[in-house]
C-alpha cells in the first residue's frame, strides 16, 4: 500500500549542485554492487523488450486471420500465438528475477546505510545528543534511510524502465505507421501541460494537508495524555472546542488538496481515450486508403497505451525523488557530524588508579556566551566524599559532565592522580568511575543482562550478590521469571525506585576507584533508601565519591561539601563548618525544618 | 461497521448522487472500445469517411463526459468523506475526553491516540476510495463483461476464466505477506528501540566503554531486519509480474480462440481488437477490486476500534442526591478500592478534615497515596465506603460542580505546547491579575521573568523547562482559580528546600481558608499539617499530627529521623 511519501515539509528541495553531490555519495553505496546492478539492468532491458513484442505479434496474428470465415491461416496464427505466450512468459520471469535482484541490492544498501549511521552515532560526543531531539535522530535512521533506499533503488529503475518502454513503443509505432504517430503531437503536449498544472498546484496543497494532519495528531496526542488534568479542571468542552478548530483545518486542507488531486486519474484516462479515438479515426481513414492493415491498427492502439503510461509515471516519480533528496541530505548531514575528538597524541592509559581528583580554575559553558561554571576549583583525596549541593540549575550536573569528559572545559584543568585528564585516553578515564545517575537507564533485555552490563565477565554469583546488596534481590526473585525477566516498556510493572535500585546494583558490580552518584536515590522512597544505606556505604568505601543530592541528610557526613550557586562555589567545608558560617548552606538546611 | 454507517446516513443523498455520476462516467469509458469495434467492422467497410470522423467524435465525446463526470464525482467523494471523517473525529475525541479514568485505563492512552489518528485516517481513505474506485471497479467489471457478452460470448468466457487467477494471486500474496509484514514491523520496532536506548543511555554507554558491544547489538538487529525486508519484498514482488503475466496470457488466449471463431465466421477482427482493449480494462478493474478488499478489511478493523470507544457506556453516573448531613469539609468513611479487583489498593480508610485544614499523606511508592486523590476527585468510584464533601456523597454531585471545587497538581502532571500564560490559565476564564497572583504564590515569578515573561512558549510536555520550573507552573495553575480544596501530589519534589519552604509560607498566608491535601516524600513538606496519614500497602499505619506520630508511629519516626538528621543517623560515618 502506498505510504505517505509526500514531500516532507521540514525542508525545501536541495539545489542542483547539491543534488549532484548527493547522487555522488549515493553512488558510492551502489557502486559496491556493480555486478548486481549490471545484472538488474540486463534483466530490465530483456524483460521489457520481450514484453513489448507482444502487441506486434498479436497484430500479426490478427492479420493472419484474414477478413472472413475460412480465411484463417492457422499455421501462422498459432505460430504467432505460441511466440506471444513464450515471449510473455520469459518477460514475466525476467521481471520477477529483476525484482529479486533489486530487493537484494536494496537490502545491501539499506543495511550498509543504517550501519554507517549507527556507527557514526556511537562515535559522536555527548553534546550532540544534548542538542538533538531523539525523535529527529530516530526518523533519520528509520524513515529517511527507507525513503532514500526506496527512491534510488526502485524509482530510478522505474525511470529507466519507462524510458525503455517509451523509446521502444515509439520505434514500433514508427515502424508500423509513421503518420499515425503524429497523433501524439496532440496528446503528449496535452498530457505534459496537464501534469505540470496539476503538480504545481497540488504539491503545496498536499504539503499543507500533511502538515495540518500532523498538527491535529500532535494535538490529540498531547491532550489525551492530559485527559485527567482536563477533567480535574472540568475543561472538557473547551478542549473539544479547540480540537474542533484543528479538525476543521485538517478537513479543509484535505478538501483543498483533493480538489485538485482528484483530477489526476480522470485526466490520464481522458488523454488515453483521446489518443485511442484519434488513432482509431486516422487508422480507419488510412485503412480505407490502403495504408495500414487491421492487425497493425490493433498493435498500434496497444503500443499507444504503453507509450502514454510511463510519461505520467515519470512525472510522479520526479516528485518523489524530490523528497528522497531531502531525506538523503538529512542522512548525510548526520553522517558528517564531527565525532568525539580523538584522544590526544600519545595519550596514556589510566591504570592502577589511586583516586585523587583536582580541578583548577575550570571555566565552562555549553555555549561560549553563557558560561555555567566561572572559576571552579576543588580537591578530592583518595577515598574522600565530596558532596555537591545547590539549587536546580546551579551547575551540579555540569561538574559530572566535565569529570567524565562528556564535555571538555573551556579553560582550566582537571587532573586524576596528578595527570591532566586531557592527556589520558577517554576510555580508561571513564572506566575509572562508576556512575549512578538520576535518569535511570535500562535497556530492553533481561534483568540479569542489565545488572551485568558493565562487566561481561561477571558470574551469576556476582550479579546476585550485587542485587542483594542493592536490596532488589527479593523483588527480582518474586517475579515469575526471576533474573530472566525481560525489561520491556509494557511488560513488568517496575517502579522508578526499583529501576534506580537496579542501576545501583549495576554500579556495585564494577570495581572502580571513583564513584559518581547524581541524585542516585531520588526516587527510592525513604524507607528503602534507609535499607540500602549500608550497601551504599559499602559501595562507597575507600572510593573517591562525588555525590549530588537534594536530601541533605545524605550528605551530612561528607568530607567536603561544595555549595554551588549560579556557577560558582560559594562555600565549601564540612557540614559543621558550613553550619557555623550561617551562610547559604545553613539557609538551605534550615529551610527543611520550617513549618506552617 | 454499523455504527460507522450512521455517519454516512445524513450525507446519503450526496453519496448516492456521487455514485450515480460515477456510474454514468464509467459507462462512458466502457463504450469507447465498442465504438472502436463498430467502426472497424461496420463503418469502415462502408467507406464513408464522414461517418468515421463522426464515430470518432462520439468516442471523444464519451471520453469528455467520462472526464467531467469522474472529476465531479471524485470531488464530491472527497468532500463528503472529509465531512464524515471530521464528524467521526469530533465524536471520538469528545467521547475520549469524557471517558472515565477506568475506561481510559482499559483502552490505554497510546491506543486511544492511535484510534483517533491512524484509525480515522484509514476510515477516511476507505470512504474516499470506496466512492472513487469502489464504484468504478465493479461497474467496469460487470459492465465490461455484459458488453463483451453481447459482442461475443465465447471470447468472454476466455476473459472470465482468467479473473479468478488474478484474484487467487492477489489473495495468496496478501495472505502470506501480511503476517510477514507484521513481524517485520516488530523487528523494526526493535531496531528503533536499540537506537533510542543508545541515545538516552549515551552517558552510561560511554562511561562503561560499551560502544563496540552496542555496535554489535545494532548490527544483529540491523541484519535481521534487512533479511526480513528481503523476504517480505520477495513475496510482495510476485504481484506485479504475476498479474501482468496473467493478463498477457489471457490476451494470447483471446487471439488464439479468436482465430478459431473467425474461421467459423463467428466473430470479426474488429471484435477481437475491441476485446483486447476490454481485456485490459476489465483486468485492471479486477486488480482494483481486490485492493478494495484489502482496504475494506483494514477499514473494518479500524471501524471496529473506533466504534468500541464510541459505544463505551457512560461511566460514573450521578446518583440522586440524598440527605445532606453537614459536617466536615472532607470525610472518608471506611473507603476501600481496588484498580483491578485482585488486591485492595486502599483498604478501610477513614478520616475527616475541617475547612481550612491541611492533610499530609506519607508512604512508600505504591502505598495508595495517589489512589486516595483519584477517589476524592471521583476519577474512580470506591468499591465500598463513602466519601463526603460537606456531608454530601460525592457520587451525588454533578462532575462539573464537584471538580470546580478543586485545584490540583498530579504527579507528572501535564503541560502542553502553548504560552506559560495559557498553561496556567488552562482554558478557564481567569483575569491576568489572578494569573499573576498565582505565579507569585507558586514562587514562579522569578524564573518566568528570566525566561522572558508569561508569553514564553512552553514546548510539548514542557520539555524546555526544568523539573522545578514545571512544578511551579503546575502549582500556579492549581492556585489560580482560588480553589476550595487544593491537592498537591508529590508536586514539590524537584524544588529545593528554600523554594519549597517559601511556597509553604505563601500557602499558609494567602490560602488559609483552603483545605489542602499534600502528598510528599519529604517530611519537611508536611510536618506542619493538621493531620498526617501514613500509608503502607493501602492501609493506614499512622494518623495524627507530627508530634503524635513521632511518639506513636515507628515508621514515621524512622523516616523523620533519617531525613532531618535528628537522631542517631547524624554521626554515621558513610
Amino acid at each position: 500500500m502506498h505510504k505517505a511519501r509526500e514531500t516532507n515539509p521540514r525542508e525545501a528541495a536541495p539545489s542542483r549542485q547539491k543534488k549532484t553531490y548527493l547522487l555522488g555519495r549515493l553512488w558510492r553505496y551502489l557502486s559496491r554492487h556493480k555486478l548486481l546492478i549490471a545484472a538488474a539492468l540486463l534483466c530490465m532491458l530483456a524483460s521489457n523488450l520481450f514484453g513489448l513484442f507482444g502487441p506486434k505479434l498479436s497484430g500479426n496474428a490478427i492479420d493472419a486471420m484474414g477478413v472472413g470465415a475460412g480465411d484463417v491461416d492457422f499455421l501462422r496464427v498459432f505460430a504467432y500465438v505460441a511466440l506471444m505466450a513464450a515471449f510473455y512468459l520469459v518477460s514475466g520471469l525476467l521481471s520477477y528475477v529483476l525484482s529479486l535482484l533489486m530487493i537484494r541490492l536494496s537490502r545491501q544498501v539499506i543495511y550498509r546505510m543504517r550501519k554507517d549511521v549507527f556507527d557514526k552515532l556511537s562515535a559522536l560526543p555527548v553534546s550532540f545528543f544534548d542538542r538533538y531531539q531523539t525523535g529527529d535522530i530516530l526518523s533519520v535512521i528509520s524513515y529517511d534511510i527507507d525513503t532514500v533506499n526506496q527512491s534510488f533503488s526502485n524509482d530510478l529503475l522505474q525511470v529507466l524502465q519507462s524510458i525503455v518502454i517509451v523509446l521502444f513503443s515509439l520505434i514500433m509505432m514508427l515502424s508500423i505507421a509513421p503518420l499515425l504517430v503524429l497523433v501524439f503531437a496532440v496528446t503528449i503536449p496535452l498530457s505534459i501541460v496537464s501534469t505540470r498544472f496539476i503538480t504545481t498546484r497540488v504539491r503545496p496543497l498536499f504539503r499543507r494537508r500533511s502538515k495540518k494532519l500532523g498538527e491535529l495528531n500532535g494535538f490529540v496526542e498531547e491532550m489525551i495524555g492530559g485527559q485527567k488534568t482536563t477533567k480535574a479542571y472540568h475543561r472538557e468542552d473547551k478542549v473539544i472546542a479547540r480540537f474542533d478548530i484543528k479538525n476543521a483545518e485538517a478537513v479543509d486542507a484535505y478538501n483543498k488538496a483533493e480538489y485538485y488531486g482528484t483530477i489526476t486519474g480522470p485526466s490520464v484516462n481522458f488523454i488515453n481515450n483521446l489518443s485511442l479515438a484519434l488513432v482509431s479515426v486516422f487508422g480507419a481513414l488510412m485503412y480505407l486508403g490502403g495504408g495500414i492493415g487491421l492487425g497493425n491498427i490493433s498493435s498500434f492502439v496497444q503500443y499507444s497505451r504503453k507509450f502514454s503510461g510511463p510519461i505520467n509515471e515519470i512525472a510522479n516519480i520526479i516528485g518523489e525523488l524530490q523528497s528522497a533528496f531531502a531525506a538523503a541530505e538529512r542522512v548525510f548531514r548526520l553522517m558528517d557530524e564531527l565525532p568525539e575528538k580523538p584522544d590526544a597524541a600519545g595519550a596514556q592509559v589510566l591504570e592502577d588508579v589511586y583516586g585523587e581528583v583536582t580541578a583548577r580554575h575550570v571555566r565552562f559553558g555549553y555555549t561560549p556566551e553563557k558560561p555555567v561554571l566561572h572559576d571552579f576549583s576543588m580537591h578530592a583525596d583518595k577515598g574522600g566524599l565530596i558532596a555537591i549541593v545547590g539549587p536546580t540549575g546551579a551547575g551540579k550536573t555540569t561538574i559530572i559532565n566535565l569529570l567524565m569528559r562528556f564535555y571538555d572545559a573551556d579553560s582550566g584543568a582537571i587532573a586524576v592522580d596528578g595527570k591532566n585528564i586531557l592527556s589520558v585516553t577517554r576510555g580508561s578515564l571513564r572506566r575509572a568511575y562508576s556512575m549512578v545517575l538520576q535518569d535511570t537507564w535500562l535497556f530492553y533485555g533481561t534483568i540479569y543482562e542489565n545488572i551485568a552490563y558493565g562487566r561481561e565477565d561477571a558470574s551469576r554469583e556476582d550479579v546476585v550478590r550485587a542485587a542483594k546488596a542493592a536490596h532488589i534481590h527479593d523483588y527480582i526473585e518474586s517475579l515469575p521469571d526471576g533474573y530472566n525477566t525481560l525489561l520491556s516498556d509494557n511488560g513488568v510493572n517496575i517502579s522508578k525506585g526499583q529501576k534506580q535500585l537496579l542501576t545501583i546494583a549495576r554500579a556495585m558490580l564494577l570495581d572502580c576507584q571513583m564513584l559518581i552518584l547524581d541524585e542516585a536515590t531520588s526516587n527510592v522512597d525513604t524507607r528503602t533508601e534507609q535499607q540500602i544505606q549500608a550497601a551504599m556505604r559499602e559501595l562507597m568505601r575507600e572510593k573517591t565519591c562525588f555525590v549530588i543530592a537534594h536530601r541533605l541528610s545524605t550528605i551530612r557526613s561528607a568530607d567536603n561539601i561544595l555549595v554551588i550557586r549560579d556557577g560558582d562555589v560559594v562555600e565549601q567545608g564540612t557540614h559543621e563548618e558550613l553550619m557555623k558560617r550561617n551562610g547559604f548552606y545553613s539557609e538551605l538546611y534550615y529551610a527543611q525544618f520550617e513549618t506552617y | 461497521m454499523r455504527h460507522i454507517l450512521k455517519y454516512i446516513r445524513p450525507l446519503w443523498g450526496c453519496v448516492a448522487l456521487t455514485l450515480f455520476i460515477k456510474f454514468v462516467a464509467s459507462l462512458m469509458e466502457l463504450l469507447i472500445p465498442s465504438i472502436l469495434a463498430k467502426m472497424i467492422d461496420d463503418v469502415v467497410p462502408l467507406g464513408d469517411r464522414r461517418l468515421i470522423v463522426l464515430w470518432g467524435g462520439a468516442m471523444v465525446l464519451c471520453a469528455a463526459v467520462a472526464l467531467v463526470g469522474n472529476i465531479v464525482a471524485n470531488r464530491m467523494a472527497a468532500k463528503s468523506s472529509g465531512k464524515i471523517t471530521g464528524r467521526i473525529r469530533h465524536d471520538l475525541f469528545s467521547r475520549i475526553t469524557h471517558l472515565s479514568a477506568r475506561q481510559l485505563d482499559g483502552f490505554t492512552v497510546p491506543s486511544a491516540v492511535s484510534r483517533l489518528t491512524t484509525d480515522t485516517y484509514n476510515l477516511n481513505q476507505l470512504f474516499a476510495r470506496m466512492q472513487r474506485i469502489g464504484v468504478r471497479g465493479p461497474i467496469l467489471l460487470v459492465g465490461g463483461i455484459f458488453i463483451t457478452l453481447l459482442m461475443d460470448p465465447w471470447l468472454t468466457l476466455v476473459l472470465v476464466a482468467t479473473l479468478p487467477a488474478i484474484a487467487v494471486l492477489v489473495y495468496a500474496v496478501t495472505k502470506k505477506s501480511v503476517p510477514m509484514y507484521t513481524r517485520q514491523q516488530g523487528i523494526l520496532d526493535g531496531m528503533v528501540r536499540v537506537v533510542q536506548e543508545n541515545i538516552t543511555g549515551v552517558r552510561v554507554i560511554k562511561a562503561l566503554s560499551k560502544t563496540d558491544y552496542e555496535r554489535r547489538r545494532f548490527d544483529r538487529v540491523n541484519n535481521e531486519l534487512a533479511d526480513k525486508e528481503q523476504q517480505v519484498g520477495g513475496v510482495m514482488a510476485l504481484t506485479n509480474p504475476g498479474s501482468t503475466l496473467i493478463l498477457n496470457l489471457g490476451l494470447t488466449a483471446v487471439v488464439a480462440v479468436g482465430a478459431l471463431l473467425m474461421d467459423n465466421g463467428m466473430t470479426s477482427p474488429g471484435v477481437i481488437i475491441a476485446f483486447l482493449n476490454y481485456f485490459t480494462i476489465i483486468l485492471n478493474a479486477m486488480l482494483g477490486i481486490t485492493r478494495i478488499f484489502v482496504l475494506c478489511s483494514k477499514g473494518q478493523a479500524s471501524a471496529k476500534r473506533v466504534a468500541e470507544v464510541l459505544n463505551a457506556p457512560e461511566d460514573l453516573q450521578v446518583l440522586p442526591s440524598g440527605e445532606k448531613t453537614g459536617g466536615a469539609h472532607i470525610a472518608f468513611e471506611k473507603v476501600s478500592f481496588s484498580y483491578e479487583g485482585v488486591k485492595n489498593n486502599l483498604e478501610n480508610i477513614s478520616f475527616s478534615l475541617a475547612h481550612g485544614q491541611t492533610l499530609g499523606i506519607l508512604g512508600a511508592t505504591g502505598s495508595g497515596k495517589s489512589t486516595l486523590v483519584n477517589l476524592l476527585m471521583r476519577f474512580y468510584d470506591a468499591d465500598s465506603g463513602r466519601i463526603l464533601l460537606d456531608g454530601e456523597d460525592i457520587r451525588t454531585i454533578p462532575a462539573g460542580k464537584l471538580r470546580e471545587k478543586f485545584g490540583v497538581v498530579f504527579q507528572n502532571d501535564f503541560l502542553f505546547a502553548d504560552t506559560i500564560r495559557e498553561n496556567i490559565r488552562y482554558f478557564r476564564e481567569l483575569t491576568d491579575g489572578q494569573l499573576e497572583a498565582a505565579v507569585r504564590d507558586a514562587q514562579a515569578e522569578e524564573f518566568i521573568r528570566a525566561v522572558g515573561g508569561m508569553d514564553y512558549a512552553v514546548s510539548v510536555r514542557g520539555n524546555n523547562l526544568s523539573g522545578g520550573q514545571k512544578q511551579r507552573l503546575l502549582i500556579a495553575r492549581a492556585l489560580a482559580a482560588g480553589p476550595e480544596i487544593l491537592i498537591l501530589d508529590d508536586s514539590s519534589s524537584a524544588l529545593d528546600y528554600r523554594t519549597d519552604a517559601a511556597l509553604r509560607g505563601a500557602l499558609h498566608e494567602r490560602f488559609s481558608h483552603t483545605t489542602c491535601v499534600i502528598i510528599a516524600q519529604r517530611i519537611s513538606s508536611i510536618r506542619g499539617a493538621d493531620l498526617i496519614l501514613v500509608l503502607d500497602n493501602g492501609r493506614e499505619i499512622g494518623c495524627g499530627t507530627h508530634e503524635q506520630l513521632m511518639a506513636s508511629c515507628p515508621v514515621y519516626r524512622e523516616i523523620a529521623e533519617s531525613q532531618m538528621g535528628t537522631g542517631g543517623e547524624a554521626d554515621g560515618n558513610a
